[in-house]
């Protein structure tokens, strides 16, 4: 079977790596392409750019970035962060990108989902779902960086950008993001029990259990990671032989 | 001294990865799109993306078929990557009946919908999975796998995989929702990899320059 991916997310405000808890408090961390070279050769299954403001200014930055970081890293790379027209995916995936992944705009037009997949193919298209917990009950799917409400209920959204092609989700807990609190595995089992497509847990990855747990009780396919690796309080490797050790079916390497 | 490889641009698709990661592992990269190109050439890589018929439609429409068959007929050293390994099979069943290069014997089916327990199965397959011997007696030395052991994992995205007639042609397979899927096939020094070696980490840059030494 596919093996367990763990995927290095970096948030990006041009020109530098970024780190927020609950989408607030931007820290500056440095060179993002320094830090994905070096989560590449610690072994990173793969490497997640999101371009954080780019919704708010309407454009991705990220293409110069992405064509430094593609000549040094060969695993999949996925981009975000102001991807509005099949135009806008196409110049990230020339630029060196394997997917790119869709929230805001997806959220005022969902068709989107299903042009990216058709003209590129599903797993190219991952859908980005930023998932607050509402007080009464399920979660709301937020956009651009959990700032804006959509109206939409998050389970719900997944369903519907299965069945316009989207290949995978990317699922960030807005409450846990940045907390390392562990993953909001309600969240993730709700999602993976409606959609057969593989869903990336993201928000709140503090310790090696909280991966067991998306796994295991979630039915994550893939686990995102950023403060717990950006501080250096775990590297990637790290992870690895402790998911290893813990009965995951992880990468050897 | 610098060896050099040929990329097949039959589709003018995106093939920076590609050439990036042959760069990486040392070679001299020249796209080629014609029947000379192929002559010249000291080692061609076939890559492809999309579907099988649009991409043999391709390499028809410019006259690159018979050249490629000739090259391979004459002992030169190919890889074929993800489609590219799909083209070397005789017929593809990628949205009806296609004609391969058949340089091997053998079809390009969908992969099953229902793994061995009857569950639904994921389509397409991606993701890293580990590379298998397909039999005890298969000795990867002298291959492009020789410095790969089983158990390591590369990066697949596919929904259809070749099924050789001559099972001596399956170089690696990978296992997928309980079914044996094929992963690489050698004739001689021709060779085919249905995953990316181009995103498969250092392991894969280990393929692509074996590859280039062989």
């Amino acid at each position: 079977m596919a093996l367990l991916r763990l995927i290095a997310r970096l948030d990006i405000k041009s020109p530098n790596l970024i780190k927020t808890i609950q989408y607030e408090g931007l820290r500056v961390m440095g060179a993002p392409h320094d830090f994905a070279l070096k989560y590449y050769h610690a072994g990173a299954d793969e490497i997640i750019y999101m371009d954080i403001v780019a919704s708010l200014y309407g454009r991705n930055h990220l293409t110069e970035l992405l064509q430094t970081t593609a000549a040094e890293i060969f695993i999949p790379i996925t981009v975000g962060g102001g991807v509005r027209s099949v135009d806008d995916a196409r110049a990230l995936l020339r630029a060196g990108a394997d997917k790119v992944a869709v929230n805001t705009a997806a959220t005022k037009r969902p068709e989107l989902i299903k042009e990216i997949a058709e003209t590129f193919g599903s797993q190219c298209m991952v859908l980005s779902i930023e998932a607050k917990r509402r007080k009464e009950g399920g979660w709301e799917a937020f956009r651009d960086n959990g700032r804006e409400r959509t109206g939409l209920d998050a389970v719900e959204w997944a369903g519907r950008a299965h069945e316009l092609g989207a290949g995978e989700i990317l699922l960030t807990s807005v409450d846990r993001e940045g907390t390392r609190k562990g993953y909001d595995i309600e969240l993730l089992a709700a999602v993976t029990s409606v959609v057969p497509i593989p869903v990336i847990a993201g928000g709140g990855m503090g310790t090696c259990a909280h991966i067991v747990e998306a796994v295991r009780q979630g039915g994550a396919s893939a686990v995102a990671m950023a403060d717990v690796i950006h501080y250096d309080r775990m590297s990637i490797s790290q992870i690895r032989s402790e998911a290893a050790a813990a009965g995951l079916n992880v990468r050897k390497l | 001294m610098s060896r050099c490889v040929s990329v097949i641009d039959g589709s003018g698709g995106n093939l920076l990865s590609v050439r990036r990661a042959f760069e990486r592992a040392g070679a001299k990269v020249q796209f080629v799109n014609d029947g000379d190109g192929i002559r010249k050439a000291e080692r061609i890589v076939v890559p492809g993306v999309g579907a099988f018929g649009r991409g043999m439609d391709a390499l028809r429409g410019l006259a690159l078929v018979e050249p490629l068959r000739e090259f391979i007929a004459g002992g030169g050293s190919v890889l074929g990557i993800c489609l590219g390994l799909q083209f070397l099979f005789e017929v593809g069943e990628e949205f009806g009946e296609h004609s391969g290069l058949g340089v091997l014997r053998g079809r390009v089916r969908r992969l099953p919908d229902r793994d061995t327990a009857d569950r639904p199965l994921r389509i397409p397959h991606i993701g890293w999975n580990a590379l298998l011997r397909p039999r005890d007696e298969t000795q990867w030395r002298g291959t492009i796998l020789e410095r790969v052991a089983p158990g390591y994992a590369v990066y697949f995205v596919h929904s259809f995989a070749a099924e050789p007639v001559d099972p001596r042609n399956i170089l690696a397979e990978c296992e997928y929702g309980g079914h044996r899927v094929v992963a690489a096939v050698q004739h001689g020094r021709l060779y085919g990899v249905q995953f990316h070696p181009e995103k498969s980490g250092e392991t894969g840059l280990t393929i692509i320059k074996t590859f280039l030494e062989l």
